[in-house]
């Protein structure tokens, strides 16, 4: 079993090296960029993928996380605390190095919250109100779950698009870089910028979070903690039964799944320079979903190919005036004829026809 | 606040909450045949509006209503029959991911067909400025066909589930599918009959709210999440209570403008959905033995 | 007749236990104590609440009134996660198994109460958990070894025949090491040598030091096993007695109509 975590794992690295490798020889290193935001979103996907596959609550207003961990990251690092400087708690703040002092475009003092601080803050946030709506939403079943999922998602793309200080429909822009640690004598700093010039290395951050990320997923999945997730999906009242707490295990893997989310936002808004109110729409979380689907609900590694595969092709614009329909296509397409995902339901159905009695 | 603009809040709620009563009672008939919850519900109210703008390029304001309700009448059948019903026992959360697809579908095809512009029928009588007096309060004309429109939706329906036989078939069906089934009453026709029906009504409601509330491809959404916020506050699968809820989210909604800006409006009612969900799933009217008594 | 007092506390105690749905009365004023170490079994003619008996000791539904104390605590209200952990484990009649998980897993989950790797100790990995998932495992393997049918480790349980099914159910059960097991109609469905093979199983898990109540319409199975048995109709309490005596009750031998409690 440790074996197999290890070498997909080390599948994944060699992929994301391989792709890197493809680029330059083919010269398109312009996907890099692509490619790197779709590891964020890809991030997104496999921490949805775990709840609503693994545990089997659906949610789909995860946009509203991610814009959480974006915006906040986003309105922190871009809006000027010149005027408070003075005042105790900015004062506190700068005093213990959180504080970024600068120029804006104009020359002029621009005061921010630092990076780090704005991410860890912005995650912690996210990680609170998944904490505090959890406990009550996810006691909800079916279609009351998804409508109290897709309410939360519009309550927050409501009140980012409605609110002057994250930018209204313009949302923010000039969001600065963000580095995550500072050169040192041999290596260079590690910076997410847009920044072609850190381009090699933003692929290589976005794709070693996305690493890290299905690592400690593909622990928890053969945890203790992940067996009693599986068995609360399977047959809740027998894992009431023999011990689990199923409430507070759907509100963990609903902290765990916002967090991730919120990460990504957070990043991927640093790599953006900027984030819109569409971030939070409705048709985002619906996306997350139909990635989570299509990469059938039990595959994590299902989940993480197709959802940073059909980012991808969707960012170059592949799907191009019908990127939506793609989606909700999808959705129904994966629903009606292969609801365990494209690689048990279409490949695992191709399989049997050449080796019959096999399992995928 | 002056009495007037007492008055004009209450008739908006009054309005606005007709129709999101009309959207929720389209949720309950769907749901209590088949237990599915259409998310595409909204997009029904949607269609009619831009169906009956359209051909109303071609013939008089009536016949392109009656022509749009009937075109998305069978639109609701066709959904039915192409996604729905050959479905052996979906679980919830299939139902909900496809209904959610049909949604997005419907939204698109209509952003490619009528594009992004807001679009409205015009008034039934007058024009949007045509007021009339009722006790001092200036009302147009067209909220008095909402309100009859709705009114007469609602009274209908009631003949119909009580009075005709088809409408007793499908309560029979929403009771038990099963004894229903061995009552020789086809199931399968009244699930693509509940579509039908919910299609053809959410239609009408578009046509006569047009005027007032605009159309664009994609005011689906906002009306689905009020509309079953509606049908969860009467306790779902009970219209009669949702006519009441709806009046009750109508007005509360078109008063909230005075202690919250306009754009948070949505969010005051999702909040209330929420709030709701939390506490009291069964809705302000309903009892969990009620909810299992599924009658219109 | 109450059984002869034992000097011990009783493990389970249920007092004056109703518990009404709507119009529906359907325990009424049960109650009874199992000895520790002791086999009880409930019987009754269908629709005598049997199952709603159990349901309301392991938490699953909460009763109306009544008392119902598990190792000297108060456990109506409780959770079934908490009453589990209490020491109470239990199979289910409409087999609950977790399809999905192989049958290794099923059992393994069973352990859940006899670990402590928390969610984050899991995402992370922490290498004190490492020790403890292979004694999981390893306890695990041997619970199925122990009910042969510990080459089925990998297999996932829906594939199962339905006699290895209930095999793993009772695996996963033990594997809680409960003071206390519920067993919900253990023979239910199978043949006469598989019956007797749970007759041997469950005093095998007496022997074990684990007090068993169970559920079973398979009469001797019952009178070959049980220490003492609770006859239930209708939701009230008509006998508690011995075996032997259990036969020969006059009021028990009526509500079977005809059955004279001699498989």
């Amino acid at each position: 079993m440790k074996t197999r975590k290890l070498l997909s794992l080390a599948a994944l690295a060699l992929l994301t090296a391989g792709l890197h490798l493809f680029t330059v020889f083919s010269g398109t290193q312009f996907y890099l960029v692509q490619l790197t935001m779709a590891a964020y979103y890809g991030l997104v996907v496999i921490g949805l993928g775990v709840m609503m596959g693994y545990a089997g609550q659906i949610s789909i207003g995860h946009a509203g996380f991610f814009a959480i961990g974006g915006y906040l990251s986003a309105a922190l690092t871009t809006n000027d605390l010149t005027p408070f400087v003075a005042t105790g708690g900015i004062r506190i703040l700068d005093n213990l190095g959180l504080l970024v002092h600068g120029q804006d475009i104009f020359g002029a003092d621009l005061v921010t919250v630092s990076p780090w601080a704005a991410c860890l803050f912005a995650v912690t946030v996210a990680a609170l109100i998944a904490l505090v709506i959890g406990g009550p939403v996810l006691k909800l079943r079916g279609h009351y779950l998804a409508m109290a999922t897709l309410g939360f998602g519009t309550i927050v793309y409501r009140v980012f698009l409605a609110s002057p200080y994250f930018g209204e429909a313009d949302g923010i822009s000039e969001v600065p870089a963000f580095q995550l640690l500072p050169a040192t004598a041999l290596f260079g700093p590690l910076v997410i910028s847009g920044d072609s010039a850190y381009r090699v290395l933003n692929y290589y951050l976005a794709w070693g979070v996305l690493f890290v990320g299905m690592a400690l997923l593909l622990n928890l999945i053969d945890s203790r903690a992940g067996r009693a997730l599986r068995s609360l999906h399977s047959s809740e009242e027998a894992a009431e039964a023999f011990g689990v707490d199923t409430a507070r295990c759907k509100v963990q893997i609903f902290v765990l799944s916002a967090i991730y989310a919120a990460v990504a936002g957070s990043l991927l808004t640093h790599f953006n320079g900027g984030i819109g109110p569409n971030e939070a729409s409705v048709m985002k979380s619906v996306r997350y979903v139909a990635l989570v689907a299509v990469g059938g609900m039990t595959s994590l590694w299902g989940t993480l190919l197709m959802g940073v595969g059909l980012t991808f092709l969707s960012l170059r614009g592949v799907f191009g005036a019908f990127d939506d329909v793609v989606f909700g296509v999808i959705l129904i397409v994966i629903m009606l004829f292969a609801p365990e995902g494209i690689l048990r339901g279409v490949f695992g159905r191709v399989v049997q026809l050449f080796l019959p009695g096999r399992q995928v | 606040m002056t009495l007037e603009l007492f008055f004009q809040y209450l008739f908006a709620g009054i309005t606005y909450g007709s129709l999101y009563a009309i959207v929720a009672i389209g949720f309950n008939i769907i749901y209590n045949t088949t237990g599915i919850i259409n998310f595409a519900q909204g997009e029904f109210v949607m269609l009619g509006g831009m169906l009956s703008i359209s051909l109303l390029q071609f013939m008089p304001l009536g016949a392109a209503i009656a022509a749009a309700v009937l075109i998305t009448m069978l639109i609701g059948a066709a959904i039915e029959m192409l996604f729905i019903r050959w479905l052996v026992n979906p679980s919830v959360l299939r139902l909900v991911i496809i209904t959610i697809g049909i949604s997005i579908l419907l939204r698109e095809s209509a952003l490619h067909i009528w594009g992004e512009s807001i679009r409205s029928l015009p008034y039934f009588y007058g024009n949007e400025i045509t007021t009339f007096s009722l006790g001092g309060v200036n009302i147009s004309p067209q909220v008095l066909w909402v309100i009859a429109a709705c009114a007469v939706m609602m009274v209908g329906l009631n003949v119909f589930f009580k009075s005709t036989s088809i409408g007793r078939e499908m309560r029979a069906c929403a009771a038990n599918r099963t004894a229903a089934l061995l009552c020789g009453i086809n199931s399968r026709n009244m699930v693509t009959l509940s579509f039908m029906l919910s299609a053809g009504i959410g239609a009408l409601a578009g046509c006569v709210m047009s005027p007032i509330t605009y159309t664009q491809y994609d005011s689906g959404a906002s009306l689905a999440i009020k509309g079953f916020t509606v049908a969860i506050l009467g306790g779902l699968g009970n219209s009669m209570a949702a006519v009441a809820a709806g009046l009750l989210l109508g007005v509360i909604e078109a008063f909230s403008v005075t202690v919250v800006p306009l754009a948070f409006q949505d969010a005051i009612t999702i909040t209330i959905l929420l709030i709701i969900l939390f506490v009291k799933p069964h809705g302000i009217f309903g009892s969990s033995e009620a909810a299992r008594l599924k009658d219109f | 007749m109450i059984s002869n007092s034992s000097h011990s506390e009783p493990l389970l105690v249920l007092q004056k236990v109703y518990k009404q749905f709507g119009g529906l009365q359907a325990i009424n004023n049960v109650g009874f104590a199992v000895q520790p170490g002791s086999i009880k079994a409930v019987i009754g003619p269908n629709g005598a609440g049997k199952t709603t008996l159990f349901n309301l000791i392991a938490g699953n539904m909460p009763a109306t009134s009544g008392t119902i104390i598990f190792q000297g605590q108060e456990i109506r209200g409780k959770k079934p996660y908490e009453i589990a952990r209490m020491g109470m484990a239990r199979t289910f009649q409409n087999i609950k198994l977790f399809p999905g998980m192989t049958a290794l897993e099923c059992v393994m989950v069973g352990r859940h109460t006899q670990s402590r790797a928390g969610f984050w100790a899991g995402l992370f990995s922490l290498p004190w958990t490492w020790q403890e998932e292979r004694a999981i495992r390893h306890r695990s393997m041997e619970l199925l070894e122990m009910l042969a049918i510990a080459d089925l480790a990998d297999v996932e349980v829906s594939g199962l025949a339905f006699g290895q099914q209930r095999a793993v159910e009772m695996a996963r059960a033990l594997a809680a090491e409960p003071s206390l097991l519920l067993l919900d109609e253990p023979a239910a469905g199978l043949n006469i040598y598989e019956t007797a093979e749970v007759a041997r199983l469950i005093t095998t898990i007496r022997d074990m030091g684990i007090t068993v109540l169970l559920v079973e319409h398979d009469m001797s199975l019952v009178m070959d096993v049980s220490d003492e048995i609770v006859v239930l109709s209708f939701g009230s309490k008509v006998a508690e007695d011995t075996p032997p005596k259990i036969q020969k009750n006059a009021d028990v031998i009526k509500i079977y109509l005809g059955e004279d409690g001699t498989a």
